[in-house]
């Protein structure tokens, strides 16, 4: 394991303890009874899976497949074409998370936005955005902020607190996405072909899991709260595991240390001040009825997308992609043709393949074409 | 993008109730970081930190639980029984 220091990671570190892993290893290898197709929501879980080889470590019968929880890879093209248009206008800064910068929306990406003169940045924080609107008064300043529920209080925020400063200068573009509905979707059209979920388990630090007790119920599909180390995804996939073996379709709680059952109240009530529920465009999964959130009227003022024309044209397609398809756990990368050929992390020909959490880019990174920098 | 890691509370700001802050160490490196949804963070307590933000506060009983729990489990499974 490689660390940039020597300094122990405390609650990261015990968590990838080699002597648990192989505990938990066995434990599932001797309970599995039956094939199983567990699909883990978030991308960060992808990546892990992928680094630690944890598959290696699964009996046979255990399928894991990779949800749509990254959310540069589900934000529409219209939307990132909207950001790149705002980005080439004189006038606006235009600032947004690393990732969102080298997604490809229809022609180009804001990368390229930037090398042709636009203002653009790279952001760490939502926060970060203001101290640019407050230094630049003269310019329009655009947050590009996009994200599961993990990031809505964080970019609700900095409307907030755009308000509290006098800022007349600061707009989001948000394109914010929820998880329940999306999980209904895979079911409803699944066929049955996803026995158990794995939920991201930083979405419910922010929401909590109540929401995902009725769907567990329903579509009779047990969900578990699951977070990112090793430790902590054997872990849930265990329980996934007893929880299937014994029919109980219910939620568990396998990341308590971060997650308790209602969630981060007061995060919660300040999404729902900012933020109203609306359908949403998924990449690749069509529009998805209230999926999304977009800024209230009340904080209508702080909407890009009420503030500014756009000159973007509806396109259709994704020319090579699959994006959907992999989105949706319904092919691995390996069977795009495009994978590690055309398509690389260098050159992305789709957002799966540039964000850290993109399942394209994590079996780049982590699959046979790993590469020795590492 | 909605990874989010565990980092010290070093000191708090409350000098603006609407915006609480706090000096975080993320393993050696500084951040300063708004604590202002996890309200009962004390200097000395671990969060979760996301874009800025503190998504919640650790739990230090849940999380040793975690690794004790199976460490228990695995007395049992010793067991014939
Ligand atoms: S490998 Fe590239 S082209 Fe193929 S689905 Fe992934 S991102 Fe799209």
């Amino acid at each position: 394991m490689t660390h940039h220091n020597t300094l122990p990671l405390k609650y990261i570190d015990e968590y990838r303890d080699a002597r648990l892993v192989k505990e938990l290893a066995g434990k599932i290898q001797r309970e599995t009874r039956h094939p199983w197709t567990i699909m883990e929501i978030c991308g960060g879980q992808t990546h892990s899976i992928l680094k630690f080889r944890l598959e290696d470590l699964l009996p046979p019968e255990i399928t894991l497949i990779h949800g749509p929880g990254c959310p540069v890879c589900v934000t529409p093209t219209e939307k990132i074409d909207r950001a790149i248009d705002l980005a080439g206008r004189h006038g606006v800064i235009l600032a947004s998370f690393g990732d969102m910068l080298r997604v490809p929306g229809s022609e180009t990406d804001l990368l390229s936005a930037k090398a042709a003169g636009g203002d653009v940045r790279m952001v760490y924080s939502p926060l970060d955005v203001l101290k640019i609107a407050g230094d630049n008064p003269t310019r329009q300043v655009v947050f590009f902020g996009v994200g599961f529920e993990t990031t809505a209080p964080a970019n609700a925020l900095a409307v907030i607190e755009a308000r509290n400063r006098g800022l007349k200068n600061f707009f989001l573009l948000s394109s914010h996405v929820l998880v329940p509905p999306a999980i209904r979707t895979l079911l409803n059209e699944g066929g049955g072909r996803i026995h158990a979920f794995l939920a991201a388990g930083h979405v419910c630090t922010v929401m909590g899991y109540e929401e995902y007790i009725p769907i567990a119920a329903t579509y009779r599909t047990p969900i578990v709260v699951t977070g990112f180390e090793p430790v902590d995804i054997l872990q849930g996939i265990l329980h996934a595991v007893r929880l299937l073996a014994k029919k109980e379709y219910r939620v568990h709680n396998a990341y308590a240390r971060a997650v308790k059952k209602e969630g981060n109240p007061a995060a919660k009530a300040l999404i729902r001040e900012i933020f109203q529920v609306t359908d949403r465009e998924w990449r690749g999964m069509g529009t998805i009825p209230m999926s999304g959130l977009e800024l209230s009227p009340a904080w209508a003022e702080f909407d890009a997308e009420k503030a500014f024309e756009f000159r973007v044209k509806k396109k259709h397609g994704a020319g090579k992609c699959l994006a959907g398809e992999v989105l949706q756990g319904k092919i691995l990368p390996a069977q795009c043709a495009e994978f590690g050929k055309t398509c690389t992390p260098e050159h992305p020909l789709g957002a799966p393949m540039v964000s850290s959490e993109g399942t394209c880019a994590a079996y780049f990174r982590y699959g046979k074409y790993q590469n020795n920098r590492s | 993008m909605c990874l989010a890691i565990p980092g010290k509370i070093i000191s708090i700001d409350r000098s603006n109730p609407d915006l609480v802050m706090a000096k975080v160490d993320f393993a050696g490196v500084k951040k300063d970081i708004c604590i202002q949804w996890v309200p009962e963070a004390k200097e000395g307590n671990f969060i979760l930190a996301h874009v800025g933000t503190a998504l919640s506060l650790i739990d230090e009983k849940e999380a040793l639980e975690t690794l004790n729990l199976f460490r228990e489990m695995d007395n049992l499974a010793g067991d014939p029984s």
